[in-house]
């Protein structure tokens, strides 16, 4: 899921010129991870941002304890949510670094900026296929981002990227799974893929079905309408997941004033839901 | 079995997927002696179990409402968040001022969302005759107001509540000109496009049913 601001309280008031300025300088790290975020979270897409962030990508000042390196994921979400092309070739070079968060922030990054000069750096990353993808020993993480990885060439199209995804549906871990099942879905259009979303949604763990209710509502898995409505979930992700099969649907009519069944039937399910 | 076995086996529910079961058992049963139990489930951040909780308080109705407002300054917010829903279920107008200031003040977009829906379905025969027409105003000045709310789902549920509102205030033309002209607005202007689909939903249903 994309990284928000908690529903409870006010981010700092910052403007364009003072979270650059904040970004730039070198003594205060906290003040420049936040401005880093604040210019994604604003869409500050302004050429001067751009630039500021892409200086924050390079950054090796800011340091975790675990080795890496804060600020540089923050530029990355911050890029991704920016949209400027310009950002594409240094977040393809993130792919390449030591930080695995650094990683997965700029896979999930060029998944929505990205364009097919990704496809072979990100398609890279799959070498070695499941048997490779382990976990890091004594981390909480995978090698790769595998999620990230798959999720960005499932939304960039990536055909040749098929064969290389198909087998992570059998990862031991579920949300990688899922993503599998995700990009199939998008790059096939075969139901097969979407139902096993909607299997998920049936699954013990909520932290999953969530996880399933955010991916069904991406590749707008119109069949999965009833099942997200009676998905034991939150409302509010529930709706949202709704709203991106509604989104799909409206977008296949010429105009609004048009509206499909499969459209009122979606907004049926979410009028039950608030 | 009794409904205080029912309340026991929610209490001693020791998994999520227990107090679930438990919950939608006694929810069942539609007695006002579950109410104080039905609103303690409401704040165990078991969200399938909120919602059995909800369904069960919108099913006892009015015995319940004036329990949960006793109780409303505690909640924490999920907790506020499902009790909205119940009052918005329940649409008893002893919530009314209560889903107003909710609908366009609270904090907790999952709480202005919950109330801008309730508003458009109080029950209305509930209230003395010269109360219904300056209450019906508030609420329709208040879910015009929460129409621009900023988050997409919060205006959603204004546009349902509005259309509701107007199915009870047909026979005024004022009222009816100043949604009419609101979900005209949204159709055309709405960032989002569910907003804009569903105004359209809402005008359509109008001129269907003249």
């Amino acid at each position: 899921m994309q990284q928000e601001y908690p529903e409870f309280g006010e981010p700092e008031s910052l403007t364009e010129e003072t979270a650059i300025a904040k970004l730039l300088q070198k003594e205060d790290l906290g003040q420049r991870y936040y401005a880093a975020w604040w210019l994604g979270r604003f869409r500050v897409a302004t050429p001067r941002a751009i630039d500021a962030l892409l200086m924050a990508l390079e950054d090796s000042q800011d340091r975790a304890p675990d080795g890496g390196y804060p600020l540089r994921r923050n530029a990355a979400r911050a890029l991704g949510k920016l949209g400027d092309k310009r950002a594409i070739a240094p977040l393809i070079r993130c792919l390449g670094f030591p930080d695995v968060y650094v990683r997965e922030a700029a896979a999930q990054s060029l998944e929505t900026v990205g364009d097919a000069s990704c496809i072979a750096p990100l398609l890279k990353l799959l070498d070695g296929g499941v048997a490779a993808a382990k976990q890091v020993p004594g981390k909480p993480h995978l090698v790769q981002p595998y999620e990230a990885i798959i999720e960005a060439l499932g939304t960039l199209g990536a055909q040749e990227a098929k064969d290389a995804i198909e087998p992570f549906l059998q990862h031991p871990v579920a949300k990688v799974q899922y993503a599998a099942a995700r990009a199939m879905y998008q790059l096939t259009g075969n139901s097969v893929y979407g139902d096993i979303l909607v299997k998920a949604l049936a699954g013990d763990n909520l932290q999953l079905r969530r996880s399933a209710l955010i991916d069904l509502g991406a590749i707008g898995y119109y069949p999965a309408g009833e099942a997200i409505f009676n998905t034991l979930a939150e409302n509010s992700i529930k709706l949202i997941a709704l709203r991106g099969l509604l989104e799909y649907q409206l977008k296949k009519q010429s105009e609004i004033a048009a509206l499909s069944e499969e459209s009122i039937k979606l907004m049926q399910l979410m009028d039950g839901l608030l | 079995m009794s409904i205080q076995k029912y309340i026991e086996a929610v209490e001693k529910a020791d998994s999520a997927d227990r107090l679930l079961e438990a919950t939608e058992a006694l929810a069942d049963q539609k007695n006002p002696a579950a109410t104080p139990t039905l609103i303690e489930i409401l704040g165990y951040n078991n969200p399938g179990a909120a919602v059995a909780a909800v369904d069960g308080l919108i099913d006892i109705g009015e015995p319940a409402v004036p329990y949960l407002l006793e109780n409303l300054d505690s909640y924490n917010y999920g907790a506020r968040a499902w009790a909205t829903r119940a009052f918005a279920g329940i649409g008893d107008p002893r919530a009314l001022d209560l889903l107003l200031n909710a609908a366009s003040t609270d904090f907790s977009l999952s709480v202005r969302r919950a109330a801008a829906r309730g508003l458009g379905f109080i029950n209305w025969s509930k209230l003395p005759l010269q109360e219904i027409l300056p209450d019906q105003k508030r609420v329709l000045d208040v879910l015009l107001l929460v129409c621009e709310d900023g988050e997409w789902v919060v205006r959603y549920a204004a546009v349902v509540g509005l259309q509701a509102l107007l199915e009870v205030v047909s026979e005024n033309s004022e009222f009816v000109k100043q949604i009419l002209d609101k979900f005209q607005y949204l159709r055309e202007k709405d960032p989002e496009i569910a907003v804009r689909a569903r105004s359209q939903m809402a005008i359509k249903a109008l001129v269907s049913s003249k």
